[in-house]
């Protein structure tokens, strides 16, 4: 009996509070726009039995999707979140690879400062650290001050408000995933291996990439899918530091939303975002099972 | 064979400098005279006392911090269920359901979450405040705090509770006596972990909260579109200076519980001697 309370409670409030809510998500992407309260039909109404749900199913169709593949608004914001959350994964990744690289090769004393280093950011506050770039990427800000005093340039550069800006943000706020599971990896690194291969007459640069980074892979594929997933989807960065023609699908789906009202478009929205992140969520997933075998071994 | 390099130094003070230099521009920035926030006029406080005085921001901080101290506890609770049924709970009906609905809202966008929960307290007819955000923020920290205590569980060694069992113990004596001190320590890193996430959601409290309950995240959010302001510097410090404090504190208190562990366990080895 306590086993059963143990498992049906956090079962049953997930399942309220996760699942049904996308089946009504998806169920909504399949109705009209009404203008009514709530702004979609058909409602589903059990009151009239059988043939209210069959009803129900009947009005149900693809319009939605439809309609996201004649807006080409919809496509190319799609186009462009994988765009922008490519490219600053692999940005991310430039600037945190050699970070996590210093600190596998830190002293012992020193890598709990340096892991508390890097863990800090993460505990405050995301909004507050995307913000802290609008003061220095604007127009006047701290960034083209200094640019103009050291006088590299003599016209401030516009960065703010453009995909330049997101992608300093996406890279700034997401660093510490990326530093900490090729930190994990490159922490576990015999150096033996390392010795092996230069006695054998490798160059430091080349046991570098044919040892070194084949076996950081996993924690750089960990990285990358740390960034790349979340980044997929934001909002808050694209809509601080963005500008009208940053298209990314996260702002999209809350401004039409919030702005249009139009909830069945929205939740269509909502359902494709979903599938195309399954790919690199599945991906993930099957990364993280084969570490755990390589560690079971 | 570890080396460290110029290589190696370079990159990581160039990285420590764009991951703190940001945030210490906020903070220098937050005790500006001027309000022109990227011009320096000498030093006040000011701010500090307009943020104090400002009933919208005061009121908003307490609804967060009243959001995140409730969905965080609920959720340290119910995700530790979670993590035991996990990792102890052997087969039941419905489990790889039940593993893919804890991690499942680690990966899912903000934007699909928040919506999802919306537009199901509308089906249900819940009016939006401080309960639909509980609600919302407990969902997806239990999730966190069962990743965080399962893989405690995963760890420690099984025979004690057996131990415990075979004593005469019944099983929920030897989860209370046993089990949870261990993974106590996991259990309150769940609950922080819940507890920030709470007070830095945006995204999913824009979706469930109501006319009647703003989050200041919401606050600052409607506030920094503006752009910079003064002010916001000033709370930005605050809540910096806070988790600035909270982390130090932690890792020192941990670094201190390691080490008396290690003493014990030496002098338990000499004993056994």
């Amino acid at each position: 009996m306590r086993r059963f309370t143990l498992i049906a409670v956090p079962y049953l409030w997930l399942l309220v509070l996760f699942l049904v809510p996308f089946a009504i998500v998806f169920k909504i992407s399949l109705s009209d726009t009404a203008l009514a309260i709530p702004p979609y039909a058909p409602t589903l109404d059990l009151s009239s039995g059988w043939a209210g749900l069959r009803s129900f199913f009947a009005e149900l169709d693809l319009e939605n999707f439809w309609f996201l593949t004649t807006d080409d608004l919809y496509w190319k914001a799609y186009l462009s979140s994988l765009q922008i959350a490519a490219l600053s994964t692999v940005f991310t990744l430039l600037v945190g690879y050699p970070i996590a690289y210093a600190m596998a090769q830190a002293e012992d004393a020193w890598r709990p400062t340096l892991m508390m280093l890097v863990i800090l950011p993460f505990w405050t506050s995301f909004l507050i650290r995307v913000y802290s770039w609008i003061g220095i990427l604007s127009n006047e800000g701290f960034l083209n001050q200094f640019l103009i005093w050291s006088g590299l340039i003599s016209e401030p550069l516009i960065i703010l408000n453009t995909n330049t800006a997101v992608y300093i943000g996406i890279v700034y706020t997401y660093l510490p995933f990326m530093i900490l599971p090729i930190y994990a990896a490159l922490e576990k690194l015999d150096s033996s291996l390392l010795e092996a291969a230069e006695d054998l007459g490798c160059s430091r640069l080349t046991a570098f990439w044919l040892v070194t980074i084949p076996l950081s892979k996993q924690g750089i594929i960990a990285g990358c899918f740390l960034v790349f997933i979340p980044a997929l989807g934001e909002f808050v960065i694209p809509s601080l530091l963005g500008g009208s023609q940053t298209l990314m699908i996260g702002k999209v789906l809350f401004e039409e939303f919030f702005s249009n009202r139009d909830w069945p478009v929205a939740s269509a929205v909502a359902v494709i975002l979903l599938l195309i992140l399954i790919i690199p969520i599945v991906l993930f997933q099957r990364n993280e099972q084969k570490q755990r075998e390589a560690e079971g071994q | 064979m570890r080396r460290f390099t110029w290589f190696n130094a370079t990159s990581l003070t160039i990285g420590f400098l764009f991951l703190y230099l940001p945030m210490l521009i906020l903070v220098v920035y937050s005790f500006n005279e001027s309000k022109l926030v990227t011009v320096w006029a000498g030093f006040s406080t000011k701010w500090y006392g307009e943020l104090f005085q400002n009933e919208a921001f005061l009121d908003a901080a307490l609804v967060t911090l009243k959001v995140a101290v409730v969905s965080s506890t609920i959720a340290s609770v119910l995700g530790t269920m979670a993590a035991y049924v996990l990792v102890r709970g052997g087969r039941f009906m419905g489990r790889t359901l039940f593993s893919g609905m804890i991690y499942a809202p680690l990966v899912m966008p903000e934007v699909i979450t928040g919506l999802s929960l919306l537009l199901l307290f509308i089906g249900i007819g819940l009016d939006r405040g401080v309960l639909t955000i509980v609600l919302a923020h407990t969902t997806f920290s239990m999730c966190y705090v069962s990743v965080v205590v399962s893989s405690r569980l995963v760890s420690f060694d099984r025979s004690l509770e057996e131990a415990a069992l075979d004593l005469g113990c019944s099983p929920f004596e030897a989860f209370r006596l046993v089990t949870l001190p261990i993974i106590a320590p996991a259990v309150i890193s769940g609950w922080l972990l819940a507890f920030t996430l709470s007070l830095d959601d945006l995204v999913i409290a824009s979706f469930t909260a109501g006319p009647s309950a703003t989050t200041l995240p919401i606050k600052i959010f409607s506030a920094v579109r503006l752009g910079v302001s003064p002010e916001i510097n000033a709370l930005s410090t605050i809540m910096i200076s806070i988790v600035t404090v909270g982390v130090i504190t932690a890792s020192l208190m941990s670094k201190r519980a390691t080490l008396r562990q290690r003493r014990e366990e030496r002098a338990a080895e000499r004993m056994a001697d």
